[in-house]
């Protein structure tokens, strides 16, 4: 079965024909060539899918696609405004949260849906907000760091 | 080697020059390159431990519509492994399936369906034998043999001994000496593994991207298993998701959508699931330690026996250097008399381990580390004073012949045992509190490779071109841990240019130079150095041009931020624009060579094996960990680390900080939780939940201190920092443990059941005391 799905990615509104089976990180990825959202594993163990529906950071491995009509998608790819990094990106790059970077799409995104909750996150919480999200190469210590930077600069 | 004195980009905190793609989600990986116009591939594996295969029928899957490539072992009949004399595995199964998982066909269709449904049509016809899950199983007496070579299924012994083992124990006030079981651990980069092949069939050429660490070493085996020439192939490796050891081999994944490509006559991608990319495996393997040490009332060390067995899984892979690494290093971190090392390389019906972080050290160092901070215990002795006790003296050569000559490891105790308060809370803490520490270290670098040619270590290309730009061109892969920005940085200082003047393009293999790739932390030593010659030689061709200009002697020049000018005189100042277009108007566009080639001296002992663990140089590590344990539950937090590391010089001490705290932390998940499991040989760990690691609730605050010895050989007198530090924490984790509950445990990892185990065991055995009494 296929069905017509009309969603916002990032600023642009799209409407396309998906099988109803259509993942979100397939529709993005190989749909709409968005690859800044990664497949790390086989359906819901890593976080490096995670974009933001509706404000909220979700796995897109584990979201069909056409559940999403008529939702806002937010990516690693509409972060930067103007070519200008985001508050996270900045602090990500110049604090060393990302090695490897493969984690780090997914990170930014958990992190933002932080940061619209709260401005002010505690240690507590950025280690709550980013509780699905694995990382392998930065022991974490630099993440931690880096959305308490990007926190930091919003404010 | 003169390293030029640093006064501009290097030592300075500098963020990855390749950071803002990866923030972006601009950084293409390998799997990120299918745009719709390649093939899928996919992998038929072995659904049995071990057999013999009878027939593998694929008529149906060929007939299939949409099917365009079917490979089997039919398809390859030459061996592939990273050892040259020890290559003993196929692409795709041949005669025999060796562990579940193993491939044994693969096929190309126009989507991930049809190749789905193509694998099930292919018949296959697999005589079962018996299948050995446990070192001791695969030696039995009547175990039938994995590889017909290697009767009693030992796939190399290791006897080596050094200084006089006997006397030493002889003069010992304490002898001990322990078993330890250490889990096999997987590297479980984020990033699954994937290939994608494009076969020119017209010209009769490949070109592969991969997700591998050492480009090189596919390069050779693409050229082998497709017996094509080195010259029709080329291998570019884009942004790779973390190595860790993973990829130094030539995995099957990379030949398979070679070999479907070319019979597809076209684009395939392959890109594993995440259980698939655990059944490649090559992880640390399931290890046993039987250790035995020699210690005087003064803390000294005399003797060292240690017995290690290693289940290295189905293949031959990395084996045998896993095998003498595991020896080679309980040398060259104190200052240790007369050792004796046994091991044995044993095959299993598991996927094949290999190179993982820290390199056959890590288990044994656990070992080493736990039962000297017993015996310290014992004799009443402050086990940072028994370190001290062994301290090495710079330069040197240890016994086994490794090369010596910096040695930050005084200063790594001084500061840990400061930052963390050692003595005024050691014993002190609250019950269920403890405080561990361990010291460590690892290579800068393998001093003689394992596919030895003769050819320089390092090679790296720099090119000036009319736009004032500096391109350099190298083969050393970046995986994360920042070896881009290392070689960019080391061309700045040396050119006395701003990092933004500097591009880096790497690894592709019809552009960049032969490199031997990212493993055993050769990258920054080696191509640190061989930058550093090349953007020397530039240097001058520069300063030449600028005393032209000056009408001065090349020696008064002096070239600092960008500007040469005269020594001593304020007038006539030239930018580096006005100096690079002179240069390059006495001959176009300048391209200069660096080199690194390690000396014959630093190439370890003449015994047989004696050039592994060989290197220019050792980091130095030491660490406390602080915990808190719940004998109820069995739980272990871990509070907090001081980690001190003595990397020679901090190129960029940012890039060390992420690579001490990383490898530490890898190191705590071997201790706490990351074990993989089989039943039957199946993997049953083989996702990242039941892959037990660390998230970023239970990862601790980890102080990094950084100490800078100044190897004489390194590049500003650099050695490694990604490695150094995590063989530990395994044993910091286990002392600290021990100091909070008295428990001493032989197992890695130390889960909740061990411990609520042990805790019970304890308190039985003190129950049984109070009774005898
Ligand atoms: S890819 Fe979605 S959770 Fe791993
Ligand atoms: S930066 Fe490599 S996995 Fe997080």
């Amino acid at each position: 079965m296929k069905r017509i799905l009309t969603v916002r990615i990032n600023d642009t509104v799209h409407e396309d024909v998906v099988p109803d089976n259509l993942l979100l990180v397939d529709y993005l990825r190989d749909f709409n060539g968005l690859t800044g959202t990664k497949t790390g594993c086989d359906g819901g163990e890593c976080g490096a899918c995670t974009v933001l529906i509706d404000g909220t950071a979700r796995p897109s491995c584990i979201t069909l696609a056409v559940s999403c009509d008529g939702s806002k998608i937010e990516t690693i790819e509409g972060q930067a405004r103007d070519g200008r990094l985001s508050a996270l990106q900045r602090a990500f790059h110049e604090k060393l949260g990302t090695q490897c970077g493969f984690c780090t799409p997914g990170m930014i995104m958990a992190a933002e849906g932080l940061l619209r909750r709260s401005g002010k996150p505690t240690d507590e919480q950025i280690r709550t907000a980013l509780a699905g999200n694995l990382c392998r190469c930065t022991g974490y210590v630099k993440i931690i760091e880096s959305v308490r930077a990007a926190a930091e600069a919003i404010r | 080697m003169s390293a030029p004195t640093h006064t501009g980009a290097a030592g300075r905190p500098v963020p990855l020059i390749d950071g803002i793609e990866k923030v972006t989600g601009k950084a293409v990986y390998t799997a990120d390159l299918e745009r719709g116009d390649a093939l899928t591939g996919r992998v038929l594996r072995s659904p049995v431990s071990h057999g013999e295969i009878i027939s593998i029928d694929v008529t149906k899957a060929l007939a299939l519509e949409g099917v365009r490539a079917v490979v089997t072992g039919e398809d390859c009949a030459q061996t592939y492994g990273v050892i040259p004399i020890a290559m003993n595995e196929y692409p795709l199964a041949r005669g025999k399936v060796r562990y579940r998982g193993e491939p044994i066909a693969a096929v190309a269709a126009v989507d991930a369906r049809t190749a789905k449904q193509a694998l099930d049509l292919i018949d296959i016809n697999i005589r079962e034998l018996p299948a050995y899950y446990t070192a001791s199983d695969a030696r039995a007496a009547d175990a039938v043999a994995l590889h017909d070579d290697k009767p009693g299924n030992v796939e190399r012994k290791v006897h080596h001994a050094f200084g006089d083992v006997a006397a030493g124990f002889a003069t010992a006030d304490l002898v001990s000496s322990s078993r330890f079981d250490c889990a096999e651990v997987n590297h479980a980069q984020m990033e699954p593994h994937a290939a994608l092949a494009d076969f020119d069939a017209e010209r009769g050429r490949l070109t592969l991207q991969s997700v591998s660490q050492v480009p090189y070493y596919v390069h050779l085996m693409l050229a082998r298993c497709l017996d094509m020439d080195t010259s029709s192939i080329r291998v570019i490796k884009p942004f790779v998701g973390g190595g860790f050891g993973s990829r130094t081999e030539t995995l099957n994944f990379e030949l398979i959508a070679a070999l479907l490509a070319r019979q597809a006559g076209g684009k395939v991608m392959v890109r594993l699931t995440r259980e698939e990319t655990f059944v490649t495996h090559r992880g640390r393997p399931d290890t046993q330690v039987d250790l035995k040490l020699g210690l005087r009332k003064d803390g000294r060390i005399v003797a060292v026996a240690c017995e290690v067995v290693q289940r290295g899984g189905a293949y031959a892979g990395y084996g045998l250097v896993t095998i003498l690494y595991a020896g080679a290093l309980l040398h060259g971190l104190y200052d240790i008399p007369a050792v004796k090392y046994d091991g044995y390389r044993v095959y299993a019906n598991l996927p094949p381990c290999g190179a993982m972080r820290g390199h056959g050290t890590v288990d044994v160092r656990h070992a080493f580390e736990c039962l000297l901070d017993r015996m310290a215990r014992e004799l009443g002795l402050d086990p940072f004073e028994v370190r001290r006790a062994n301290l090495l003296t710079a330069p040197c050569h240890t016994p086994n012949g490794l090369m010596v000559n910096s040695y930050g490891l005084a200063q790594c105790l001084q500061r840990v045992e400061t930052a963390s308060g050692w003595h005024e809370r050691k014993g002190k803490l609250p019950p269920g509190h403890g405080l561990g520490m361990a010291c460590s270290h690892y290579v800068s670098g393998a001093a003689k490779p394992v596919h030895w040619t003769g050819e320089p270590h390092a090679v790296v290309n720099l090119k000036l071109d009319f736009d004032g730009g500096v391109t350099v061109l190298t083969g050393a892969s970046d995986i994360g841990q920042g070896s881009t920005t290392m070689v960019a940085v080391a061309a700045a200082e040396v050119l006395q240019v701003d990092l933004g003047r500097i591009r880096v393009v790497a690894n592709d293999s019809a552009i960049t130079p032969k490199d031997n790739g990212s493993y055993s932390s050769r990258v920054t030593f080696m191509v640190g150095n061989a930058t550093i010659e090349a953007a020397g030689r530039l240097r001058e061709m520069l300063i030449d041009a600028a005393a032209r200009k000056l009408d001065a002697d090349p020696s008064d020049i002096e070239c600092t931020l960008e500007t040469f000018s005269v020594r001593g005189s304020r007038q006539s100042i030239l930018s580096f624009a006005e100096v690079a277009q002179a240069a390059l108007a006495v001959d176009g566009t300048i391209t200069v060579k660096g080199t690194f080639t390690c000396p014959p001296d630093a190439q370890g002992g003449k015994h047989r094996g004696g050039a592994v663990g060989s290197t220019m140089g050792f980091s130095y590590a030491a660490q406390v960990v602080e915990v808190s344990v719940d004998r109820e539950t069995g739980s272990i937090a871990v509070e907090k680390v001081w980690a001190a590391l003595d990397c020679g010089f901090a190129i960029n001490p940012l890039a060390v900080e992420g690579q001490i705290e990383g490898s530490v932390w890898m190191g705590m998940g071997q201790a706490l939780c990351e074990e993989t499991h089989y039943a039957e040989g199946l993997p049953v760990h083989a996702n990242l939940l039941d892959y037990r690691m660390p998230t970023i609730v239970e990862s601790p605050d980890i102080e990094v201190h950084i100490v800078e010895s100044n190897d004489p050989l390194g590049p500003f007198g650099a050695k490694e920092a990604g490695e150094g530090a995590l063989s530990g924490f395994p044993p910091a984790l286990a002392c600290a443990v021990a100091d909070a509950t008295g428990l001493n445990i032989d197992t890695l990892p130390l889960t909740p059941d061990r411990i609520v185990e042990a805790s019970v065991q304890q308190q039985r055995a003190a129950r049984r005391g109070k009774t005898a009494r």
